[in-house]
């Protein structure tokens, strides 16, 4: 099997990093050597974060470069935008619907691109537009908008769903694992 | 059993299965969590220490007594510990030494981009550059023995991309290895000239030892190919070659310092021509072409940055067709003080003042960034104090505006102390603001002398700032609440304008602190608001414009009243008076 990689991207405080590592979980549950990267440091403060995690029969390079994304889930959408020169002509890209403006145009400074969903569309032909925010809400929590993201990128990825329940009941806090069960079973029933 | 580890988790393992007795460092991406790790076994004595320099003295205090010690830092702080690492390849390892440097090419978190495999050719110690986290692990291990068997410090060399990438690691035991117990070697360890000039000719002989070593090293190998290229490269970027090259034939270094030469010269033979990858400078490059080897290196793979696939593909002219995209002007999304943090509004104070504000390493740094542009310099650590009193004396008789420096709890006690000894011995006048906010927040919220709590959550004697600046003679030193707007603005004009050193201490904890509470937050009434605008001169990321005024996140906000004192027409309030903020929180 070729190694495919995926990319989570969004904004520090999102969630990504845990995302990414229930992802890398799955794939090595499921058999898979596996690689998974992102930067931490200066990042976490409001900074836009991305993380790769890339998985097969033997992965060497823990990072891709552009071009190379087989799937691309952005937690929010300019940085959708931002990252799309990472995805091959042929992949993915999964999109939350949801805007975060970055401090330069929270303070008035630059403003926030118009119509990111539209742009998306005429540059990306396999793209799948979630609204994450209302979906997660429903769960109980805005906070698990990442989950339900997962939920969702779990239909486009062979791995059972016994495995990412058995990963994410030993990565969640028990507190907080119910309602993050039922968003990424909310996110695996869209009918995308 | 087989799991998921990061490179700097995997070192910790390493160090654990490895007997490690002693770990020291001082936090830095991207090496912060290999003591915070290793912090988890009992087994390991570990500690924050002061800075990088003591934190290698103590694990080299470690190794005289027979046991094995890790010594972890960032980059740049070995710079910090460069005057133990050069005496401590003279005195050598009789405990298994190691030191771990995680660089940062690209400079994620870093104010340069140095290549500390330097550090190994000038210090003439062993180099190991692992590739992944399983092999982080077995060299960590494997540094530990090579240091005991040569009498050596070993420099093992991670990059962020190995710290911070998760690879799969198969776990083992313990091995228990028992402290040699100290023995006094005086011609080993007292560096007087005489002992001195003995120990440099046996570094030298031990570098001929080594790099006989370094021949048979198993991790050093040649892998066959299919075609007529041969590829030399070393840590992550072996990693990224290989998939550029997947039919190269491959001379995979890891220890790579003193190099093999005799292998080298063997692949050498077996291929028409060789390429060689590497991040940053051209380290094994220079080496082998002073072997007399044609290779092809640097005029092709980039010496600036990070490398990944996708850049040496480019290099070597591989790249595949590019699918060009057409995008609008993407706004770029730095990282910003948090909502509330106990900075901005020092910050704020400073930006309505015409200072020259000399900066230090921490969050803070954020402060030279819009809207606040405040800060005018950044160096390294400890360098506000000094680079001010350096301005200040070059400026002395010409008009020039006041000068401050700002500096952090935690920086200030790594080295930021030394700079203000030389302000008070030397007669300086600047003021010195530190802003204690009880933890080393950028790194990840560690403890230091400063908050009373050791690496392995002990209680300690907690060291007050403002005893240790009057101590050494500042007489001024205040502490005050920076949340205080109105204070911190009145008390920083006082002190500018004195012709005497001065230390405000500005003191309140990082809002990070109180993760998973939920505050009251403030609320913008837009009947009252004016869209003056003055409140997002704060920078804050809770407030942003919407539909042409102001308006709070009330997710985000909480509850500092910064911007509650700086609003001109009062109409910025508390949702709920009574409720808990994060300046009035009910611990």
């Amino acid at each position: 099997m070729q190694v495919k990689s995926i990319v989570i991207c969004g904004v520090g405080g999102q969630g990504i990093l845990l995302a990414s590592d229930i992802l890398a979980d799955v794939c090595l549950e499921s058999g898979y050597d596996v690689k998974k990267s992102e930067v931490h440091g200066m990042s976490q403060r409001g900074g836009d974060v991305i993380s790769t995690v890339r998985y097969g029969e033997k992965v060497y390079s823990p990072i891709i470069g552009e071009n190379s994304a087989d799937i691309i889930l952005a937690l929010e959408k300019l940085e959708a935008l931002r990252n799309i020169p990472y995805l091959k002509s042929d992949g993915k890209l999964i999109v939350n619907d949801y805007r975060w403006d970055p401090l330069p145009v929270a303070s008035g400074l630059d403003s926030y691109p118009e119509e990111v969903l539209e742009v998306l569309k005429s540059n990306v032909r396999n793209i799948y537009i979630v609204d994450g925010a209302k979906i997660a809400k429903e769960a109980g929590n805005l906070r698990t908008m990442n989950v339900v993201l997962l939920g969702v990128l779990s239909l486009f990825l062979d791995f059972s769903k016994e495995i990412w329940i058995k990963v994410m009941e030993k990565r969640i806090p028990s507190k907080y694992l119910e309602m993050n069960l039922i968003a990424f079973e909310k996110g695996r029933n869209l009918k995308i | 059993m087989k799991i998921l580890l990061s490179g700097n988790e995997a070192v910790a393992r390493g160090a654990y299965e490895g007997g490690a007795k002693v770990a020291t460092a001082y936090p830095g991406t991207p090496s912060t969590e290999i003591l915070e790790e290793i912090a988890k076994y009992k087994e390991i004595y570990c500690e924050w220490s002061t800075n990088e320099k003591v934190a290698l003295e103590v694990a080299l205090g470690a190794s005289y007594a027979g046991a094995r010690a890790l010594t972890a830092m960032k980059h740049v702080g070995l710079n910090v510990a460069a005057d133990p690492l050069f005496s401590a390849s003279y005195i050598g390892a009789t405990g298994g030494l190691v030191v771990a440097s995680c660089d940062d090419p690209g400079m994620h978190s870093s104010q340069n981009e140095q290549d500390n495999r330097h550090y190994a050719r000038s210090a003439k110690i062993p180099l190991l550059e692992p590739s992944d986290s399983q092999e982080a692990k077995d060299f960590t291990k494997l540094a530990f023995e090579i240091s005991e068997k040569f009498d050596t410090p070993v420099l093992l060399r991670l990059t962020t991309r190995i710290s911070h990438s998760k690879s799969v690691v198969e776990l083992k035991e313990r091995h228990e290895i028992s402290i040699k117990g100290y023995k006094k070697d005086f011609l080993k360890r007292v560096l007087l000239p005489a002992v001195a000039r003995k120990r440099h000719v046996f570094v030298e002989e031990r570098m001929l030892r080594l790099k006989e070593y370094a021949e048979k090293f198993p991790y050093n190998r040649i892998e066959e190919g299919k075609s007529k290229i041969g590829v030399i490269a070393s840590g992550v970027a072996y990693q990224y070659a290989k998939e550029v090259f997947p039919d190269a034939w491959f001379l995979k270094l890891s220890f790579s310092y003193p190099l093999p030469e005799k292998l080298i010269r063997k692949f050498a033979s077996l291929v028409k021509e060789i390429y060689i990858v590497e991040e940053n400078d051209p380290f094994l490059e220079t080496e082998i072409k002073a072997m007399g080897i044609r290779v092809i290196g640097k005029e092709k793979v980039p010496i600036i940055g990070e490398l990944n696939p996708a850049i040496i593909r480019k290099s070597f002219g591989l790249e595949k067709e590019k699918k060009t995209y057409d995008l609008p002007h993407i706004p770029k999304r730095p990282p910003a003080l948090c909502p509330g943090c106990p900075h901005t509004p020092v910050y704020y104070a400073l930006s309505r003042l015409k200072v020259i504000v000399t900066g230090d390493i921490g969050c803070y740094t954020l402060g030279a960034l819009p809207p606040l542009n405040t800060t005018d310099s950044c160096a390294e650590m400890g360098a506000s104090i000094s680079n001010a009193l350096g301005l200040e004396k070059a400026l002395k008789g010409t008009e020039h505006p006041k000068i401050v420096a700002v500096i952090g709890d935690s920086t200030f006690l790594h080295s930021g102390i030394t700079s203000l000894i030389d302000v008070v011995y030397n007669k300086g006048t600047s003021t010195v603001i530190i802003l204690d906010n009880s933890t080393t927040a950028m790194t990840g919220h560690q403890d230091h002398p400063g908050t009373g709590r050791t690496l392995k959550g002990e209680e300690t004697t907690k060291i007050s700032l403002e005893k240790l600046c009057k101590a050494i003679g500042i007489e001024h030193t205040y502490v005050i609440d920076p949340y205080n707007l109105k204070q911190t603005k009145e008390i920083i004009n006082r002190e500018i304008h004195r012709a005497e050193p001065s230390v405000i201490i500005t003191k309140r904890p990082c809002v990070l602190l109180f993760r998973g509470k939920k505050w009251t937050p403030a609320q913008i009434d837009p009947e009252l608001c004016t869209a003056c605008k003055l409140c997002l001169r704060l920078g804050c990321p809770a407030i942003s414009l919407r539909n042409e005024k102001p308006s709070i996140d009330e997710f985000l906000c909480t509850g500092c009243e910064v911007c509650i004192e700086l609003c001109p027409l009062k109409a910025i309030k508390l949702k709920d008076p009574s409720g808990e903020t994060v300046r009035n929180p009910k611990i």
